[in-house]
């Protein structure tokens, strides 16, 4: 019997990691990122479900941002892994990284598109680099995603002339133009008003289900995270200090946890109980 | 590996005064010494990640795929963007090289001489350098600015996770218009500066026309301009790789960026001086301008 070089990577609940999992389609595993003598992530371990809406909440500056960028490998960590669909991100060499990273669509916290190309060259930009389609192929593509978003007389307009709630449509749509399976959000919400948060919220949703993906949010503003969230995973003091359903976030008693949502507002979501219990209405 | 239950040894018991002060004394002499290479490690590092992003951007190279539109738009902006001023101040350099020499020859009726010299200091060290400079000002500048905002936009990673390479999309085609344009900038430097510089000795200062071609043509030597061509590929190189390596460092917000931008033009005109001394001495060994 000859003993293979290395064991399969097996995980805590007995299944191979390098596999493909039913319900998990991301699994961190021991991440750990330092940025010199910054020590960001510490040991994180989290399982994005498939199909499912899953929020990262935490102050900012918590290292949320540099958690997802090591889902398609845009940081690389000092320790750790992540695992999609049974596929070890940090062992991918450059060719087989760039097809994997197609997988993904990232929705940048600042839109991130690119100043010098109009809405239509911008979201027009995978399928080009990507893709044999046409121009009017292409052209076709990118004006039904932008008329799904509701951007119809944008297509000639630069990034520039664009307000913050638009820019963040046309990364939704740049996003989705090549039809991933795991759409991640950068803070979606943040620096909106409470109406554009909740067109934000609903465009989420409508990809969610129209796209039938994974997707991945980050927020912390906790009316919208409510409103969206299947599963919620909080992150504070470099690791995750609490992640499952919303219910069972919700009748979590972490302390920092507690104190986070009871502080953004959002009473009606312990229900009247809680509220009634802490002395005042929060209002 | 040790195993789990070893003792640590240096818990408790300290060690002896004496050995404590020279374990003292050691160390901060080793933090002196540390201390005082630190600015030279820090150049050697700076240099050694200039080399590698040369590099990489020089193994994409043959990889597909080439977007022609990519290195179009970097030569029009590295080359018609330093146009103007590259004329600009290769005319009035080139008029007053040639001003000069006509009064310091003057004194022993060698006006005539001015051409030649002028057309030797131009070709050989002014239009490679001061067009360097004005490239480093304009398009080392410009090009730190552009990448270093896409990089604190995001940008450059929003490329990346768009699986497209942002160093061989971004950086090879300015590289590549930087070593294209620097040659022919410096020869529209050198070609428009003599002008001028006729234009003052002949038509203003009165220079004998045939005189002033005859004398040109003597001393100066086509190996001349070659060898200020050779510079100019190595500047436009430097200067532009230095502009893409700020800009794709940026971090910290705007002032991050505006940093990038006056590193990139210090930085570019301060190597570009220095390693015009060193390829000076290896082109003239190597192509020893012969007197015709
Ligand atoms: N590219 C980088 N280089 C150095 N430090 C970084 C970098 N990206 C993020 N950081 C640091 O990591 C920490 C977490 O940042 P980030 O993930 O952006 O926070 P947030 O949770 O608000 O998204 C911050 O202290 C930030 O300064
Ligand atoms: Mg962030």
């Amino acid at each position: 019997m000859s003993a293979p070089a290395r064991d399969p990577p097996i995980d805590r609940d007995g299944t191979r990691l390098d596999q493909p999992h039913v319900r998990w389609q991301v699994r961190v595993r021991g991440l750990d990122k330092r940025f010199g003598t910054n020590h960001v992530l510490d040991a994180v371990d989290l399982d994005i479900e498939r199909g499912k809406v899953n929020v990262v909440i935490g102050a900012s500056g918590a290292g949320k941002s540099v958690l997802i960028k090591h889902f398609m490998c845009l940081l690389r960590p000092d320790r750790g892994s992540v695992w999609v669909d049974g596929t070890d991100v940090f062992s991918l060499s450059p060719k087989p990284l760039s097809t994997f990273r197609r997988k993904f669509g990232l929705v940048f916290q600042f839109s991130a598109l690119f100043d010098s190309l109009t809405v239509e060259e911008n979201c027009a930009f995978p399928l080009k680099e990507h893709t044999a389609k046409s121009r009017s192929e292409i052209r076709d593509i990118v004006a039904d995603r932008l008329g799904a978003l509701g951007l119809h007389d944008t297509q000639k307009k630069y990034p520039g002339e664009l307000s913050g709630g638009m820019r963040k449509r046309v990364g939704l749509a740049r996003a989705l133009v090549l039809e991933p399976e795991i759409l991640i959000f950068d803070e979606p919400t943040t620096g909106l008003d409470p109406l554009a948060t909740r067109n934000v919220d609903e465009m989420i949703l409508a990809a969610v289900d129209r796209y039938k993906v994974t997707s991945v949010v980050i927020s912390h503003d906790m009316a919208s995270v409510f409103r969206i969230a299947d599963r919620i995973a909080m992150i504070q003091n470099r690791t995750i200090l609490a992640a499952g359903t919303v219910a069972e976030i919700q009748d979590s008693r972490e302390p920092y946890l507690f104190e986070f949502i009871r502080t953004s507002g959002v009473a009606a979501a312990f229900g009247a109980a809680d509220a009634a219990h802490d002395g005042q209405g929060v209002r | 590996m040790s195993a789990p239950g070893e003792p640590s040894s240096s818990d408790h018991d300290a060690p002896p005064r004496s050995e404590n002060v020279a374990a003292t004394a050691g160390r901060s002499i080793l933090v002196g010494i540390k201390e005082a290479v630190a600015p030279g490690v820090r150049l050697l590092d700076l240099i050694g990640d200039h080399v590698i992003l040369f590099a990489r951007a020089v193994s994409w190279l043959p990889r597909r795929p080439v977007r022609a539109g990519n290195y179009l738009e970097a030569c029009e902006y590295v080359g018609f963007g330093s146009l103007s001023i590259v004329l600009l101040v290769g005319a009035f350099t080139g008029m007053v090289m040639s001003l000069q020499s006509v009064y310091a020859f003057r004194q022993f009726q060698l006006e005539s001489f001015a051409g030649g010299t002028t057309g030797k200091a131009l070709a050989v060290e002014l239009a490679p350098v001061l067009t360097a400079l004005m490239m480093a000002g304009r398009a080392g500048a410009g090009i730190a600015t552009e990448l270093g905002t896409m990089r604190i936009s995001e940008q450059i990673d929003a490329l990346e996770s768009m699986a497209v390479n942002p160093i061989q999309f971004l950086v090879l085609p300015r590289l590549i218009a930087g070593m294209l344009m620097g040659p022919i900038l410096t020869l529209l430097f050198f070609v428009i500066a003599m002008i001028g510089a006729y234009f003052v000795a002949v038509v203003v200062e009165g220079v004998d026309h045939g005189q002033f071609i005859l004398h040109t043509r003597e001393i100066l030597n086509p190996i001349d301009i070659v060898q200020g061509e050779i510079k100019s590929v190595v500047f436009g190189l430097l200067v532009i790789l230095i502009g893409c390596y700020q800009g794709f460092n940026a971090h910290g917000g705007g002032r991050g960026v505006g940093l990038g931008t006056t590193r990139a033009v210090v930085y570019g005109s301060v190597v570009v001086l220095v390693s015009d001394y060193f390829l000076s001495n290896v082109l003239l060994r190597l192509i020893p301008p012969e007197v015709a």
